[in-house]
């Protein structure tokens, strides 16, 4: 299956809706990128410190007890969890960081939601001695306190961001402003599969080492592949780099919006299930929207996933019909958290419990015998405080 | 060429010749009320500005500073839609005969339907859009939507735009060209940026529309600075800033202060 018709767009989705001033810095980005994924040394470069700093390949482990609590015959969970900083976004992070340097880019800045790819970042720019700017919005720097910290002590300034809902979305419009303003000397350290290209594109192929290696891991295992593959989305990135080694396989695909309090109260995050096209952050995707076109406030239990957009990949894909896309409230994600934690012994972030969540439903689908895969994206102890709130 | 984008370079070629600089003044709809926006652009008008700019708010002003990010945030809160900005284009239009310009972020726009807004904008005798976040490669649809009527995308161009790229971008614009006078977001600036002179020569080079300068200006001293180097100069966020400090009197005299200074 070819995902790329032409450069820069996935079908009718992605482009770069950016102004002028950052125009040449867009092409000069794609230009490193496309120059830094061609080269040798790129690569030995970034598997060493993915293999020797992230600790790849992360497990595959079979979770046994969790198969038999929703119905399935077994289930498996890709542990970026157990990736340095706790999540996926540090594949990104340190792959990014290292194009930085290449192009000699010394000031790198960053949004962050949940804060992990605020940590990641500040952590790649630690080990590469780069100077770190994490925005992130004051409603997240509260939900998410344990990681502002862990930011301060990797030696990164987190600016607040106290503009609209004070979350995700508000965090990314502050680093485009400061990359507008100090674009000549500055690095956009993008977390998720959103933005103008070549961001989509470069982070989903700095992700795609999650899919691989789980696709290998899962024929080792199990001779076959698994029914299905589930991921969270909120942007994007965990999805996207588990499905790519996927797509031309014959297994569904089930990406897993916030759901929020429902999608019918409309207070949600789900951008594909319940948002319309449109352009935020320099892409053409799915957007949740009024009908004026004005942005609206999301929410969701996870800070990870309370973003209004969607990677414009996504967005193709769901319009192709490749992967569906369905949503998860906030209480079906934090039962799921508590199964998790009961069953394996494993504390999930909040975004993939959202993946865990869909996982009873797909037992429905595909019968008492299937084998899925879900990507399990990050740990929990970030989310502590909010899950202890709501106990 | 159209007779609206005739007229608005004509006004501001004319200028020139006049050794005049164009004053280009920045409103944003709604702000701080529905109503008070055409007071404010009669105001800005009678105190001496050629074109009036007309901000359409949007929830994620990328290329705004605090200023306009405020402002629009306010006038969303009091339900400023496009359709409302084209009904106070086309009232301060039959007031006074006066060149005006929406500028405002593309998604509102495209949710409001291309064709609608173009045939919309032409009955209200707007003369075109300025739009941050839509690029020339990514403007193919709008200039489609526009040209027919006799509406025009301006063009915009910043310092980082390198030679080749102002070589295609430039030659073909329409009404002015729209020179970002520095790298940053929309705001009143102390001073100009050291470099704006080379840049607007540059842009000059390829320019047969009339050369616009905006982004940070704020005194009449900008002004005078300006005088010999650009045709036009484009005030917003420090005409907010007077209204915010004193209301219609404020903006009043501080438009007057810009326009002596572009003689």
């Amino acid at each position: 299956m070819t995902t790329e018709p032409r450069v820069g767009r996935f079908g009718p989705f992605g482009g770069q809706y950016l102004p002028e001033t950052l125009m040449p810095a867009v092409a000069e980005l794609d230009h490193a990128w496309r120059d830094a994924w061609a080269d040798r040394g790129y690569h030995d470069e970034l598997d060493a410190l993915l293999r020797d700093y992230v600790g790849r390949p992360t497990p595959l482990s079979e979770a046994r007890n969790l198969a038999r609590a929703v119905g399935l015959g077994r289930v498996f969970l890709k542990r970026e969890d157990l990736a340095h900083t706790g999540a996926h976004k540090i594949n990104s992070a340190v792959g990014q960081a290292l194009l930085a340097v290449r192009m000699r880019k010394r000031r790198i800045i960053a949004e962050t939601g949940a804060g992990q790819h605020g940590v990641a970042t500040a952590t790649a720019c630690a080990l590469l001695g780069l100077d770190c700017v994490v925005y992130m919005g004051t409603e997240d720097m509260r939900r998410q306190a344990p990681n502002v910290f862990r930011m301060r002590l990797l030696g990164a300034e987190v600016r607040p961001v106290d503009a609209g809902s004070r979350t995700l979305k508000d965090a990314v419009n502050e680093a485009i402003r400061d990359w507008v303003t100090n674009v000549r000397s500055t690095y956009y350290l993008l977390g998720s599969a959103i933005g103008p290209h070549p961001y989509p594109t470069m982070v989903r192929e700095l992700q795609s080492v999650i899919g691989r290696e789980a696709r290998r891991q899962l024929l080792e295992r199990c001779g076959a592949l698994p029914q299905a593959v589930v991921a969270c989305v909120g942007g994007g990135s965990n999805a996207i780099g588990m499905f790519a080694a996927f797509l031309d396989d014959p297994v569904t695909l089930r990406g897993v919006e916030a759901g929020g309090e429902g999608i019918t109260t409309g207070r949600h995050a789900a951008s594909l299930s319940g948002g319309e096209v449109g352009v935020l952050h320099g892409a053409r995707t799915y957007v949740l929207q009024d009908a004026a076109g004005q942005v609206r406030e999301t929410h969701s239990v996870s800070a990870g996933l309370d973003y209004p957009g969607v990677g414009p990949e996504h967005a193709m894909l769901k319009e192709r019909g490749r992967v569906s896309y369905v949503a998860r409230t906030d209480a079906e994600a934090l039962d799921a958290f508590r199964l998790l934690c009961r069953a394996e012994g494993i504390i999930p972030a909040l975004e993939p419990a959202h993946a865990i969540a869909e996982l009873p439903s797909l037992a429905r689908e595909l019968g008492p015998e299937a084998v899925v895969a879900v990507c399990l994206s990050g740990r929990g102890d970030k989310d502590l405080d909010t899950v202890m709130g709501r106990a | 060429m159209t007779v609206a984008l005739a007229r608005l370079e004509q006004s501001l070629t004319a200028l020139t010749r006049a050794k005049r600089l164009g004053l280009v003044a920045y409103l944003m709809a709604g702000y701080p009320d529905a109503d008070a926006t055409l007071r404010l652009g009669r105001i800005a008008v009678d105190g001496g500005a050629d074109v009036l700019e007309l901000g359409v708010p949007f929830s994620d002003p990328l290329a705004d500073g605090a200023t306009v990010q405020r402002a629009s945030e306010r006038a969303l809160a009091n339900g400023m839609t496009v359709a409302d900005v084209i009904a106070i284009a086309r009232d301060l239009r039959r007031e006074r005969d006066v060149p005006i310009l929406l500028m405002g972020y593309a998604n509102p726009f495209y949710r409001y339907g291309l064709p609608e807004l173009a045939r919309d904008l032409a009955a209200a005798g707007v003369e075109g859009l300025i739009v941050p976040d839509l690029p020339h490669e990514e403007s193919s649809d709008l200039a489609a939507a526009l040209a027919p009527a006799g509406l025009t995308q301006i063009c915009l161009v910043a310092p980082t735009t390198p030679d080749d790229r102002l070589a295609r971008l430039v030659p073909p614009a329409r009404g002015f060209v729209y020179c970002v006078s520095l790298t940053g977001v929309t705001g009143a600036r102390a001073a100009l940026a050291d470099d704006v002179a080379t840049f607007v020569a540059r842009v000059r080079r390829y320019a047969t529309a009339p050369v616009a300068v905006g982004f940070g200006i704020s005194r009449p001293e900008h002004v005078r600075a300006l005088r010999g180097v650009a045709d036009a100069v484009v005030v917003g966020s420090a005409l907010i800033d007077a209204i915010d400090r004193g209301g219609e009197h404020e903006l009043s005299s501080l438009v007057r202060a810009l326009r002596e200074a572009t003689a």
